[in-house]
């Protein structure tokens, strides 16, 4: 992927230039966070004209490696006013990989209140007016262009949200049934999108293929070796296809660790009704599908479509993070209510995580009660109404809790915690305190080894071990990020070191580079270095790298416990 | 003394339940955690995951009357 497609919102021209020297060797996250530390002002105004959206597929993404085609977006996140890269599946981020694109990056900002579209082929692109889009959830807007530009088109794109700039916003990806159903999630990246006049981009990849690995044969090995780990290991070949990624919810409410109502227990009695096997069983009556590829080249399939009772589409999944975050978090156990609001999510263009915790602590401070399902699903209608409602709750969880002064209010650098509580499993929450991302599960996916016995185990009720076990995570996943891997396939290759090596050996094969274990984890290093001196020169301090107060002082049941890792530890983490 | 049995995901089927409501059985004093995966006829060679009161065990873990135990095939999600 040899080209740099610059697309320049002030004067609305797209230049393709050839990939720099300073940014050769780099894909998906580690070139977006380098781009971003490079080229954006740390302390530009995130929603400003200085600040850019990078896009940019994995090293991987030009290749049939299994699992390869993760989308990264990168910017200055409005929400945690940090570096952000949130990730995605579906069809975009290979397509872009064989239109030879290492990166798309959007800068500068258009005078006037008027929308725009991107055409991306693989010669270039060009912008074109797109005020027909205006006001349309990601559903329409996406029906709209496929009537244009065809099925076999990818498409991304911001809903009401991402154009109201809310905080909460992401941008939407296309899934292989072409539906705006996979989302680059966190941190406000569609709020960014949206305050470029950016509406959608058309990813046009006729005429793309695959780059020619320089040695085929050891491609072919190296894929190969990945591929086995994934066939074999009973995470990724049974249960993840099985149950999808909501196989979580029993385990982590078993574990205690299941933040319910506001995070303020650690089980929830409705789990049965949102868990993974009864979502398994339900999909199944209705005629929807279980062991479903989000993006080409996915063999682990663990995502799913799930239909109403009269067997009509409903959404996609929903996926464990949006089930936890608008089910127990909300203490609601209705599936469909539920599915609902995953629905209107995708469509407005919002992080289901982000918008779970802001309901969650609105709740907390009175504005429904916990367990009203039709009242979640009547707060989340009021975001594209654009009332003040809607704006102070599509701003995210610390937005809310600042309006209606609560005091539980689970964020870190202002992002909202994800579905695993702290306290009880204290490694999630040295990812969340430490990652340059916010609070980030994926990060530093610690549930691994403190839960699922995935990489071995480290004891999630004590301090000890955590803080070496989140640093390696962390290393790891910044690295697999930049391949362009699901991270899914950590589950295999955190066990089968073959797994592992194929995916090096594959990057060896097809860049003729002679990479070793140890030299992917210094790039893992690296992006971390880059992103955390980012933060640093934005005003981030280590006060920044702490989880809020209640999560030491208030025992959540049914252990009791609290998060008992030190802040001197935490300071620890970033040693290497 | 009776224990509390909950199976989850694949492992749903060597339950005598078919919705995952927890199985009580009633075993002798002094069982742990693989006489009852005796009992249940779940198969060795598969990995589990052993909770026993929300705290991960193994299958020498002793229980106690009243214990609340969990059993999970490998799973892991997002």
């Amino acid at each position: 992927m040899e080209k740099i497609v610059r697309v320049n919102m002030d004067d609305l021209t797209v230049k393709v230039e050839l990939v720099p020297e300073k940014y050769r060797g780099l894909g998906g996250r580690g070139l977006t966070s380098t781009i971003v530390a490079a080229e954006v002002p740390p302390t530009c105004d995130p929603l400003g004209k200085d600040n850019k959206l990078v896009f940019a597929p994995g090293l991987l993404n030009n290749t049939p490696a299994p699992n390869a085609g993760r989308l990264s977006v990168g910017c200055k996140s409005p929400l945690t006013g940090g570096i952000k890269e949130a990730n995605s599946g579906g069809v975009a981020g290979n397509k872009l990989g064989r239109m030879g694109i290492a990166a798309v990056v959007v800068e500068g900002m258009p005078k006037g209140n008027k929308s725009y579209k991107l055409i991306l082929t693989k010669d270039g692109g060009t912008i074109e007016p797109a005020d027909d889009l205006k006001g349309l959830g990601n559903y329409d807007t996406v029906a709209k262009l496929t009537a244009k530009y065809g099925q076999k088109t990818g498409y991304v794109s911001i809903g009401q949200a991402g154009e109201m700039l809310l905080k909460a916003a992401s941008i939407a990806v296309t899934d292989r049934e072409n539906r705006p159903t996979r989302h680059l999630g966190r941190g406000g990246v569609g709020a960014v999108m949206g305050s470029k006049g950016l509406k959608a981009i058309v990813v046009d990849d006729t005429g793309g293929q695959y780059s020619k690995p320089v040695d085929p044969e050891g491609f072919k090995k190296a894929s190969k070796k990945l591929l086995d780990a994934l066939k074999t290991h009973p995470v990724t070949s049974q249960g993840l296809p099985t149950y999808g990624t909501n196989v979580l919810a029993n385990i982590i409410n078993e574990a205690g660790g299941y933040p319910t109502r506001n995070f303020s227990e650690g089980r929830f009695e409705g789990v049965e009704k949102i868990s993974g096997e009864r979502q398994h069983d339900v999909i199944l009556e209705r005629g929807g599908k279980i062991a479903h590829g989000c993006m080409p080249g996915c063999v682990i399939q663990c995502s799913r479509i799930y239909n109403d009772k009269d067997g009509k589409f409903l959404t996609k999944g929903p996926e464990y993070e949006t089930i936890w975050a608008n089910g127990a978090n909300c203490g609601i156990d209705d599936l469909d209510s539920i599915a609902q609001i995953d629905r209107l999510c995708d469509d407005y263009g919002l992080d289901t995580i982000e918008w779970g915790d802001a309901v969650a602590v609105a709740m907390e401070g009175g504005v429904k009660k916990f367990g009203d399902a039709k009242g979640a699903i009547e707060l989340i209608k009021e975001v594209p109404k654009g009332t003040e409602l809607g704006i102070i709750l599509g701003n995210g969880a610390a937005s809310v809790g600042r309006a209606y002064n609560v005091s539980r209010v689970p964020v870190v650098k202002g992002q909202g915690l994800p579905a695993y509580d702290p306290r009880p499993i204290m490694g999630i929450g040295v990812t969340y305190a430490t990652s340059t991302m916010g609070a980030d599960h994926t990060a530093g996916y610690a549930i691994a080894p403190n839960i699922l016995k995935v990489g071995g185990f480290v004891d999630p009720l004590k301090p000890e071990g955590q803080i070496d076990t989140s640093r390696n995570l962390q290393i790891a996943t910044a690295a697999l990020d930049t391949a362009g891997m699901c991270i899914f396939v950590a589950f295999a290759i955190l066990d089968i070191p073959a797994g592992f090596e194929g995916i090096y050996e594959m990057l060896n094969a097809q860049y003729g580079l002679k990479l070793t274990a140890d030299d992917v984890l210094a790039l893992g290093k690296s992006v971390l270095r880059t992103e955390r001196e980012f933060n640093k020169k934005a005003g981030l301090t280590s006060a920044d790298d702490r989880l809020p107060k209640f999560f030491m002082t208030e025992p959540l049941s049914p252990h009791g416990k609290v998060f008992e890792v030190t802040d001197d530890e935490l300071d620890q983490v970033h040693n290497y | 003394m009776k224990v509390e049995i909950k199976l989850f995901a694949g492992l749903r089927k060597y339950s005598s339940h078919e919705r995952a409501e927890p199985v009580i059985l009633d075993i002798p004093h002094g069982s742990a955690v693989g006489d009852i995966l005796a009992l249940l006829e779940i198969p060795q060679d598969i990995k589990k995951i052993i909770f026993v009161n929300g705290v991960h065990g193994a299958e020498e873990t002793q229980l106690n009357e009243h214990d609340r135990v969990g059993i999970f095939p490998p799973v892991a999600g997002g």
